[in-house]
């Protein structure tokens, strides 16, 4: 599903360059559950956001679904991550004048998908996320868990091969944590190739697979033994 | 390519964020009114302008005689003289380009001239021939204006003014064919004249009693005397050529020195129409310049508005971003945006406009004023929106540009 090899990708700014990724090589398969885990500035982000074709890398190959994603057209990018790639933020990024349905139905808008259409298939993805009643609320009157599930929804609602999420449960208190990723955890069992960015050894602990990554490196990949939880702790 | 889908989420957009739109629709809807307002004051200036000169030939001179001013052919300096009824047939022969000729006599308006039974007033009394008709033209509400056969038999007729009337007749009483007093002598009522012009040659013409010329000149013993002759030039012919040969002429006809500045005085109409074609020229492209600059005071206003928009409004975009927009998706939208709302104000400030305007044309409908009839052709206004579809347009470019640069990785970066 995933193939990087040797992914360079060094950040100039006036005075002084960082090199952030240093050969990374990686390989994910379809379905995989996988968490990636390193301190801050190690380069997880910005692992993500070549994952998810929001950032271009400098050197190597990144083949998704077997397509070589390289010095990708704007329109290109867009078109690839509306099909293939679902997001989740830590902070939502829900769009703050919009209600919950049309935050999630706004990716089949970018499909230009019918809106009477689009609206009755996000209503049945917010259905799912047990948030029907929510439908026409604005995210500034939801809780951080609901606007979470929200975002889930809105990731999922165009069907992607990989669900990205970046710190998912980094603004959550932990009772809702457990419901999030318990949620992802459900969706993964679906399908759904799903990689998360934490730093809270709970969330890794509820997935397959456990990449660490250490000043640009991958340092250990690990296979959850625990895998499947029933809590976490 | 109309897309109702994307309409809507523009739409959307719009009304979830009022303030934020009403803001940046004011600026456009404040100029294109005041440019509707501006425009229709304008033009109604202009009617006002036109209204006073209405029925008067564009293509006329005035002239009249005054003394001497240099001594020619032993006459002294200081001479008073008057144009005679041989200088017309001289006119006619020398200056070709004559269209109408229309020489006229007064006689003042003395205290109480005019009279009917019981009734008095003081009028001006002008002698006039038919071709006077013809270069100021007088709208009659009775009767008819003096003819060719009222000169050729001297007839004692007289077409009087609209006030003259109503003093000496009853209210609804028809005058016509009965008589009045003219210092003395008794004329027969042909016509009642209302003047359309505001200009009036040997006094208002709605206070005058207008005798056929030659009528005049012989029941006043005034011989062959001209005090004053209106002229037209032939189509085509510039007034004002005519105007100097007319002087050249009458001057070698009654021995004044060809450089005698005073003895012959004229104003030609021409000069006085292009004063007030420049003049209204110089108004409207005045208030174009205004109105459009006010209009285009309002573009920068909403293109810095949605500019600032732009930028509050990164995540949000960077979001849309992530979500598979293209970059030309978001230029579209905020594009769309712009001309969406500066259309709307634009066409709220026109109806708002247009409406203040009919409303100040009802409170001056019966004006008699400089300003009349105020309000807008249907090309303006039409072409206003034209302007105003650009301006959107061209408001709308450099924030979409903005928005195009955004890349979603930097618009979604965790605080």
């Amino acid at each position: 599903m995933i193939k990087l090899s040797d992914i360079n990708k060094t950040y100039y700014t006036e005075a002084t360059s960082l090199h952030v990724l240093k050969g990374v090589d990686l390989l994910i398969e379809s379905g995989d559950y996988v968490s990636i885990m390193g301190a801050s500035g190690s380069g997880k982000s910005t692992l993500l956001n070549i994952l998810g074709m929001l950032d271009n890398y400098d050197t190597g190959d990144y083949y998704l679904n077997n397509i070589l994603i390289k010095n990708l057209s704007e329109r290109q990018a867009a078109k690839y991550r509306n099909e293939m790639i679902g997001f989740v933020f830590q902070s939502f990024n829900l769009i703050n004048f919009k209600n919950a349905l049309e935050n999630v139905a706004l990716p089949l808008y970018y499909r230009k998908i019918s809106r009477k259409k689009r609206n009755i298939i996000a209503m049945e993805y917010l259905d799912k996320m047990g948030l029907k009643d929510w439908a026409y609320h604005l995210p500034s009157e939801m809780s951080g868990g609901q606007k979470q599930r929200v975002a889930i929804a809105r990731a999922i609602i165009s069907e992607p091969k990989i669900l990205l999420a970046d710190e998912p449960t980094g603004a959550l208190d932990s009772k809702t944590t457990e419901e999030v990723m318990q949620l992802l955890t459900d969706l993964n069992k679906g399908g759904i190739t799903t990689i998360i960015v934490t730093h809270e050894k709970s969330v890794a602990d509820a997935t397959k697979k456990v990449i660490h990554i250490k000043d640009g490196m991958i340092e250990s990949i690990e296979s959850n033994h625990n895998y499947p939880l029933t809590t976490i702790h | 390519m109309f897309d109702l889908d994307k309409f809507q989420e523009i739409w959307i957009t719009i009304t979830h964020n009022k303030s934020r739109s009403v803001m940046t629709a004011f600026g456009i809807f404040w100029g294109m009114f005041m440019l509707v307002v501006m425009v229709g004051a304008g033009v109604a200036l202009e009617r006002g302008i036109t209204s006073q000169i209405e029925g008067f030939a564009t293509n006329s001179c005035f002239i009249w005689t005054d003394r001497t001013s240099l001594p020619y052919k032993g006459f002294r300096k200081g001479r008073q003289w008057n144009m005679e009824n041989k200088d017309l047939q001289i006119l006619k022969s020398t200056v070709p380009e004559i269209q109408y000729m229309a020489p006229m006599i007064f006689a003042g308006n003395t205290n109480n001239n005019v009279t009917r039974n019981d009734k008095a007033g003081s009028y001006h009394i002008k002698g006039n021939l038919p071709a006077y008709n013809l270069i100021d033209n007088q709208k009659l509400i009775f009767g008819r204006y003096i003819n060719d056969v009222d000169i050729a038999e001297k007839r004692k007729v007289c077409v009087i003014g609209e006030r003259v009337y109503e003093v000496l007749f009853p209210h609804g009483e028809n005058p016509i064919g009965k008589s009045i007093q003219v210092k003395g002598i008794y004329f027969q009522v042909i016509g009642v004249t209302r003047s359309n012009a505001n200009i009036n040659i040997g006094g208002d013409s709605m206070e005058s009693v207008i005798l056929p010329f030659s009528t005049m000149q012989q029941v006043f013993n005034m011989g062959n005397s001209i005090h004053f002759m209106a002229i037209t030039a032939q189509p085509g012919v510039k007034v004002s050529e005519v105007e100097k040969k007319v002087y050249a002429a009458l001057k070698t006809a009654n021995n004044i020195s060809p450089d005698d500045p005073t003895a012959v005085g004229g104003m030609n109409m021409e000069d006085q129409f292009t004063m007030f074609l420049y003049l209204g020229i110089g108004i409207s492209s005045l208030i174009w310049i205004v109105g459009l600059g006010t209009l285009f005071a309002g573009a920068v206003g909403v293109s810095n508005i949605m500019l600032v928009t732009v930028r509050e409004r990164t995540r949000e975009i960077g979001i849309r971003r992530a979500l598979g927009a293209t970059p030309r998706v978001i230029v579209s939208q905020i594009l769309t945006e712009s001309i969406v709302l500066t259309l709307m104000a634009g066409t709220a400030g026109l109806m708002f406009g247009v409406s203040v305007l009919s409303l100040a044309g009802k409170l001056l409908e019966n004006s008699t004023g400089i300003i009349k009839d105020p309000q807008i052709g249907f090309g303006v206004g039409l072409g206003a929106l034209l302007i105003l579809l650009i301006i959107g347009t061209l408001a709308g470019f450099i924030p979409a540009n903005r928005a195009m640069k955004i890349k979603p990785i930097e618009a979604i970066r965790e605080e």
